[in-house]
Order: structure tokens, then sequence, then C-alpha cells
């Protein structure tokens, strides 16, 4: 496996070349961002005015509650469902995945005319449950196809052993399956909470008057929008409000978001 | 409770997996356990789609009564120009949103298939960034790059082609090009994250084989690095494919379809249909074509790879490595 060095400095400079393409976009805002409005002075007043003007403070807020609702309901539900298509015999179960393997793919844009029509039939229409209730269920096949694949994974014997001694059901689910089913759910709440904090054509057709319930990505796709004429620096300053939560979780957990990203597509 | 008994004899074989079924059986309690995840299902998706295919059927613009359509929706998102505009510019969109990353990502993969990469990690992390971020935040960076003051246009005047600075997302002729290099930009680095993990998994004494079979680098990738990669390039095209197709925020919060109409695409109609112009049948017909290609699409892809997995490869044992 000898090749020259200057083929691998030249591999290594194509991909820094790569990686600083990917980032620049982001630093551009960041950087834009940061320049005063007088053109000199580096602060922070961006992102004050952007905060006060642009609602980000409710926004953000709004953003975490729905994403955090989601996450925890999709994974009780996933785990349950996942636990029982993946270890015992469930009439129609593969009927069962195989319509939730249309939900995999599926664009939204397909359900979410009826889903609007729906949630204003029952008053829910500008509230945070239009936004948290159609994301469960948009969650569930991803969620059901990941924790089915981690429980299918564990060892037979370790079920036997368990239903031996007695354990029903549920008691295997609870103290013998979840606690060694952290790294999985872990990796789902991840990779739900992103998909769920980005959200943007559910939210703008489901909450699209009351600014109190809306989410981080749909206030500042308004807020860009009418204030396009403005300052551009202010506008930046909003972006790196609602991208910043992201990135610092992308940055502790980007190992685990990468994998799952990456490795739950296969499935 | 008799079908349960049945049901259990005549699956009771003595293989391995039969032998798990006979111990539980045919559980019909095993359903409450599906049962909350299914109901979310059926209630936000599984309805919703069996309206929008109904309603694909009617004209109604969501006030008054409904009259029957027949076909006309369908026929109408093939025949009207608008309409058929923005599919072509889904099908451009294409290439630059799946095509383009695929081969980049071949690219690079191929040529650091042959060294050894320091800071992986690094790399991998940075390339990924722009999967991560919200679509508006990327809106919001793009459109600041390719303003007619931003600094992109600053290079070019500094290189001396100041003639074709433009205001790229709103001129006619760049605008859709312009979304495009987004898509790329957006989707390339997943592409290479996707393949460099396929890499890891060739066995490294492949390439030394090749080698001292005097095989040069093009040889090399042809031979060995694409065909092991084959699993990591249908999930990359699913991936990018599926994203170019539906591609609403993106474009909403760019450029919403203008200059004109030179950048709407299929998912911006279903929206503008249902929402604006009071066309509720044309925007379900609309929804449903969309949700078909993409399934047509996807499985396609998986086609084309199950069907040669077959082959005695060289390589074949890899894909049970993911």
């Amino acid at each position: 496996m000898k090749v020259s060095i200057r083929e691998s400095v030249g591999t290594h400079g194509l991909l820094v070349i790569a990686a600083l393409f990917a980032v620049y976009p982001l630093g551009s805002i960041v950087a834009s961002s940061l320049h005063g409005s007088s053109g000199s002075d580096l602060g922070w007043t961006n992102f004050s005015v952007a905060w006060t003007r642009g609602h980000f403070g409710s926004a953000l807020l709004a953003s975490a509650f729905v994403a955090v609702t989601v996450v925890i309901v999709t994974a009780v539900l996933s785990s349950l469902a996942g636990y029982a298509l993946g270890t015992l015999r469930v009439p129609g179960g593969k009927a069962i995945m195989a319509v939730l393997l249309i939900g995999l793919v599926l664009p939204y844009e397909v359900t979410v005319l009826p889903l609007y029509q729906m949630l204003s039939g029952w008053g829910l229409i500008d509230t945070y449950w239009a936004l948290i209730l159609p994301q469960i269920g948009l969650s569930v096949p991803l969620g059901v196809f990941w924790m089915r694949t981690f429980f299918r994974s564990i060892p037979e014997e370790i079920l036997e052993a368990a239903r031996l001694d007695g354990a029903s059901r549920m008691q295997i689910l609870r103290l013998v399956l979840l606690p060694i089913a952290g790294p999985a759910v872990a990796t789902l709440s991840t990779i739900l909470f992103l998909f769920t904090w980005n959200e943007f054509l559910l939210a703008l057709i489901l909450v699209p008057e009351n600014q109190a319930v809306q989410t981080a990505p749909l206030a500042l796709s308004f807020f860009s929008g009418t204030d396009r004429a403005a300052n551009p620096s202010v506008t930046a300053a909003a972006a790196v409000l609602v991208a910043l939560p992201i990135i610092v979780a992308y940055v502790v957990l980007q190992r685990r978001l990468i994998t799952g990203l990456t490795s739950g597509a296969v499935k | 409770m008799t079908v349960v008994a049945d049901r259990r004899t005549v699956g009771a074989t003595p293989t391995g997996r039969r032998w798990r079924s006979r111990l539980t059986g045919l559980s019909w309690s095993s359903l409450l356990y599906v049962a909350p995840a299914l109901v979310f299902f059926a209630v936000f998706v599984i309805y919703p789609i069996c309206v929008t295919v109904q309603t694909s059927f009617y004209n109604y613009d969501g006030l008054t009564v409904a009259t029957p359509a027949g076909l006309s929706n369908y026929l109408n998102v093939f025949a009207d120009p608008t309409l058929r505009a923005a599919l072509g510019h889904s099908l451009l969109l294409l290439v630059f949103y799946a095509a383009l990353p695929v081969v980049i990502g071949l690219i690079l993969a191929g040529a650091m298939s042959r060294i050894r990469i320091y800071g992986l990690t690094v790399f991998r992390a940075l390339l990924f960034l722009p999967q991560i971020l919200a679509s508006v935040v990327v809106a919001v960076a793009w459109r600041g790059l390719l303003a007619s003051d931003g600094p992109i246009n600053w290079v070019l005047e500094h290189v001396g082609l100041g003639s074709i600075a433009t205001s790229w997302l709103g001129n006619f002729d760049t605008a859709l090009p312009s979304i495009g290099l987004i898509g790329t930009w957006v989707e390339y680095g997943l592409c290479m994250v996707l393949f460099l993990a396929g890499i890891v998994t060739i066995d490294r004494s492949l390439y030394e084989a090749a080698r001292l079979d005097g095989a040069g680098p093009v040889r090399e990738f042809f031979a060995i690095t694409l065909p092991a990669l084959r699993p990591q390039i249908s999930i990359a095209l699913i991936l990018t494919i599926t994203f170019a197709l539906r591609n609403f925020d993106l474009i909403w919060n760019t450029t919403r379809g203008g200059p004109g109409t030179s950048t709407t695409v299929p998912s911006l109609y279903v929206y503008l249909d249902a929402f604006q112009n009071r066309q509720l049948g044309q925007a379900s017909a609309l929804a449903v074509v969309l949700t078909v290609v993409i399934l047509i699409v996807v499985a396609l892809v998986q086609l084309a790879v199950r069907g040669r997995s077959g082959e005695p490869r060289t390589t074949r044992t890899k894909r049970s490595a993911r």
C-alpha cells in the first residue's frame, strides 16, 4: 500500500477544500451576524435586535417543546411496537411492516392538505397539537423500524431465559430489554429531534397565524421574508439563533448522528 | 382461539426461526403493543393519503360542493404547461441534487481509498454539516452568498469576470442552476460520508493485489471501489433523489418559484394550489403523482442494487458488514 507522499498530500488538499466549501456558508452568516450595523464594531447588537423583533425566544421554546414531545412519545410508541414486531408473533406483522415501509419514503406533501382540513375540523390549527400529533404519526415508521432492528439483534437466549424465569412480556421489555436499549433509543431520539426541529412545511401549513406557537424555522422564514430589504446582518443573526441549538447538539453528538443517519437509511 | 391453535401447529417446523414462533404462538394480544403506534400512523398518515387520493378525482375549492372530475386533474399534471414546466425543473434539479453529489462523492472517495486519511472524524463532521441545518438557515446563508453584492460576485469581479456577475437568484437564466448548486452543496457531503463508510469496509488486500497486477488508479476505482460501494450508492441515490423531488423548503425560502415561474417545482404547486389557488383536486393529484414517482424511483434503485447482488463478486461479503 505504498502511495507517493505527493498523492497523499494532494488528496488531503482536496478534502480540505471540500470541507471548507461545506462549512463556508454557515461561516459567512456567523461572520455577517457579528458585524455591527455601523460596520466596524464586533458585537451582539444584531442578535438582540433579531431576538426582540423576530420573537425568537418564544420560537425556540416552541420548537423545543414540540420536538421534545414528539421525540418522547414516538420513542415510547416505537419501543412498544418494535418490541412486538421484533420478538413476538404479531398477526399481520409482515403487512404492518410493509405499510410502515411506505411511510419511510413518503413525501409529506401528500398528507398536508387533509391534515389541515382534519385538524381545523378539530379546532387544533394554530396550536401545538397541530404540530405534535401529525409529526408523531410521520415519525412512527422510522422509529418502529429502528427499534425493531434493535430488538431483533438481541440473542434469543436472553429472552428465553427471562421467559423461563417467569417474566411477563411487559416485564421482559421493561426490565431486560430497555436497560440495554439505551444507545439505540438515544440515536433514534437524536435523529427524530433533528427532523422535528427542522421541519418547515408542516409548520407553515398547520400553525400559519399564531406567532406564539410558531417554530424557529418558520419564524426565521417570516422574519427573513418580511425583512428582506432590512439589514442582512440582523437576518444572519436570526439564522444563527435558529441553527445554534442544532449545531451545539451536533458538536456533542455528531458521531451518533452521522452513524444514525447514514446507517439508518440502509434499513 | 382455535385459529391461534391451528396456526401454531401449521407454522411449527423444526427450523430455528419457527421454533421461536411455536413457543410464543401467534399472539393476538401482542397487537396491543403495536396498536398505539399504528393508531397514530393510521390517523395522521394513512387516512390523509386516502383523502388526498379521493380528492384528486374531484374539482374542489374547499368551500362549495366538490364535483367529480374523473382523471382530468391527473391529465392536467402532464398537459398543463405550468405544471409541465415545474416537472421539467425538477428533472434538471435531479442532475444537481443527485447526479453531481454522487459523482463528486465518488471521485473524492476514490482518491481517498488509495491513502491513509488523517483527521477523518473531523473531515466527516465538517462535510456532514449541511445535512443538519434547517433548510431555512441554508436559504438565508445562500441568499447572502448569491446576492448581487455577495461574496461570489465579489470574487468574480476581482478575477476579471465582473461581466458575468449578477443577482444569481433574481435572474431568469441563473436562478434554477443557482438553486441546483445549493442542492449540490447540501448533498455532496452526505454522499462522501456514505462512501467513506463503505470504503472502510473494503478489504485492503484487494488493492494490493490490483497494484501487483499493475492496475492504475482509474482501473482500481472501476474494478474495486465502485462495485464495493454499490449499496452506499443506492442509499445515496434514494436520499438525494427524494430530497430533489420534494424540495419545497429550499425553493420557498429562496425564490418562491420566481423570478416569473423559472424555479417552480411540483411540491410548490401542491402548496399553492391547495392553500392559495383553492384548487384542492389539482393539488391532490399533483401530490399523488409526486408520491408515486418517488416510490417508483426508490423501487427502481433498490431493484438495480438487489438484482445484481446475487452475482459472485469479490466484494460481496462487504454487504453484510453494514
